[in-house]
């Protein structure tokens, strides 16, 4: 057996809404597969019936060479899911919450124990282990819930939006321990709405909306396909703004955009941001910003399918309020912060 | 360490075998158990609310009701008793919704334990918490003047029979919380349907004082049954025909919400 996760023309109606419309994809043991795209895109159908919650209309979908719907049991057996929200029972502690899955999956007494008690350890949650989980921060839950799904030691794991409403701490945080899962030989169904995060984790990136699969390959292959960076200037003088933009257009080409008070321009040739400043700079321009940043999920989703992604509608806002505080930035500039041109 | 992969014994389809399952139950019923040691609030619910009923009812209500508190504890406090089990089988409905919205129903789902274990489990617990409740009232109760007259077996066949007529009610609650938004809504609804309910019965008074038409609707509600099935088997006295509605009462309802309440399980838990 070669696919840990396959999927074959994969189709799932809810009422008006077709939320898979024929999803072809697999990923080979012990690697991480990401699925990216926006909300609605069919992201969470897809790892619901992986994860044997929702039978496929269509399609068959198979985990460890198992069918999903018909050996559902088997499957089961074998994965560890973590949701969108943290699944664990707010009013148990860590400990109890850990021991309740190993008791559940037939586990001694005593080896649920160790389990619950390893797993703390590995996530940082030994201090806060005899505390209730209402008494949990947003990144702790998130790390017991992983927890949770690794209780019975599952050779495939759904993680859906695992670091969605995390702050950028907390998600480099997790983003480690699923790095230590994986050298583990485990395999992984990873979505995200972040480019970053598919990039950091993923060996290989399905790109998904509104139910199709529109791109697949290996981050940089995507990267490559939707042209890698973005060049961002501002001028410090928003009157130039124009003059501006004509001098990068004749240094870049045509696809060189106005937005808001910088210009944009999608950037392949390396040789393009000194030509850039050289340019300005022989003109006089003062810039106030020059960056170079990675092409941000939105822009993934532009060039793909010529039309932006859905407006996100945060399930937790709160949570997200405060990733995006943390962050200091809204967003897509975030990515970027580092790579700014002085 | 070794990995020691757990084998759960099923089958490839996920059939579980009958005592595994027995022991998810259980296991789901601990955990519903152990969650009140950390929500002190359930322990309002489950001790503070019944010892507030017992003590409203009869102090404040009891001299006018029947010239004496402790004379109208002796007539109300099975009934009492009664309509606090019925409120309290609105905490399973509250429970499994809050199990439903917050995720955790997914990731038992994922596991390859009974589908039916989260479900009995819960109500198993809750039905457990009823009988510590039942106790905490009858010994309050008992403190306050109320004489068992009817023995010990009038006890014990008072008390399961109120806990069987929960566990039918519970499947009506089972399907209130699956179809429920929020917890809140479930509150709401609930409150609605069982105040009326209890208080339209025997449970705090004699049916005669009501106008006609509402005595039409008490000789047939389940609550007056019930609570006069239970008051006669703790004070002694003919009990064949409330026991007999009651049981049928708690049948009839069982009947109809059991169907109902595992399919809306089935389609979203």
């Amino acid at each position: 057996m070669t696919y840990a996760i396959q999927a074959e023309g994969l189709a799932k109606r809810f009422k008006e809404t077709q939320a898979l419309a024929g999803v072809d994809l697999a990923a080979h043991t012990g690697t991480v597969l990401g699925m990216l795209g926006p909300n609605g895109a069919g992201k969470t159908t897809a790892v619901r019936i992986f994860a044997t919650l929702l039978q496929p209309d269509e399609g068959r979908a198979e985990v460890a060479g198992h069918d999903v719907v018909r050996e559902a049991g088997a499957v089961r057996a074998m994965v560890g899911l973590t949701g969108q929200y943290a699944a664990v029972d707010e009013n148990l502690t860590g400990t109890e919450n850990l021991l309740l899955i190993g008791r559940l999956l037939g586990m001694p007494r005593r080896d649920s124990r160790a389990r619950a008690k390893e797993l703390l350890e590995r996530f940082h949650l030994t201090e806060a282990a005899g505390r209730a989980v209402k008494t949990f921060s947003g990144g702790m839950r998130r790390r017991l819930d992983l927890a949770a799904s690794l209780v019975g030691r599952p050779r495939i794991l759904f993680l859906d939006e695992p670091t969605t409403g995390l702050d950028p701490h907390s998600r480099g945080e997790l983003w480690d321990m699923l790095r230590g899962l994986v050298a583990d030989g485990v395999t992984a169904l990873l979505t995200t709405q972040y480019l970053n995060e598919a990039d950091q984790l993923a060996d290989r990136i399905v790109v998904i909306d509104r139910g199709r699969v529109i791109a697949e390959g290996t981050p940089n292959e995507l990267k490559a396909q939707v042209g890698g960076q973005v060049l961002q200037v501002r001028p410090v003088n928003r009157a130039e703004l124009m003059t501006a933009h004509v001098l990068v257009m004749e240094e870049a080409g045509p696809q060189t955009q106005i937005e808001g008070d910088s210009i944009t321009v999608p950037v392949k040739d390396p040789a393009l941001m000194p030509a850039v400043v050289r340019r300005l700079d022989g003109e006089g321009i003062a810039v106030g910003e020059l960056t170079l940043r990675r092409s941000s999920l939105d822009e993934v989703f532009l060039a793909l399918t010529g039309h932006r992604a859905e407006p996100e509608q945060p399930e937790e806002p709160s949570e997200a309020d405060e990733a995006a505080a943390v962050a200091g930035a809204p967003g897509e500039g975030r990515e970027g912060a580092e790579r700014a041109v002085r | 360490m070794a990995a020691t992969t757990v084998a759960a014994p099923l089958s490839k389809s996920g059939r579980v075998h009958p005592l595994a399952g027995l022991q998810q139950t259980f296991t789901m019923a601990w955990r519903s158990l152990v969650a009140v040691k950390h929500n002190p609030l359930e322990l309002v619910d489950y001790s503070i609310t019944p010892i507030m009923f017992v003590f409203l009812f009869t102090y404040v209500l009891g001299g006018q009701m029947a010239g004496s508190p402790e004379a109208y504890l002796k007539y109300a406090l099975p009934g009492i008793i009664v309509q606090n089990t019925l409120f309290m089988t609105m905490y399973t409905a509250m429970a499994l919704n809050t199990d439903l919205t917050k995720g955790v129903f997914d990731r038992l789902r994922s596991l390859p334990i009974a589908r039916s274990a989260p479900l009995i489990g819960r109500i198993t617990a809750d039905l457990a918490k009823h009988v510590w409740a039942m106790l905490l009232m009858i010994g309050l109760g008992m403190a306050l003047g109320f004489r068992i007259t009817g023995g010990l077996d009038g006890l014990l066949l008072g008390g399961a029979l109120v806990i069987v007529f929960a566990a039918a009610v519970s499947w009506s609650a089972v399907l209130i919380g699956m179809l429920a938004g929020d917890a809140e809504k479930v509150q709401a609804f609930a409150f609605t349907l069982i105040f009326p309910i209890t208080f339209t019965s025997s449970a705090f008074v004699r049916v005669e004082t009501m106008p006609g038409w509402l005595q039409a609707w008490s000789d047939v509600n389940p609550v007056s049954h019930l609570s006069d099935a239970f008051r006669g088997l703790l004070l002694g006295g003919p009990v064949a025909g409330p026991v007999l509605w009651s049981l049928a009462w708690a049948a009839g309802i069982a009947v109809v919400f059991y169907p109902l309440a595992m399919r809306a399980y089935r389609a979203k838990a």
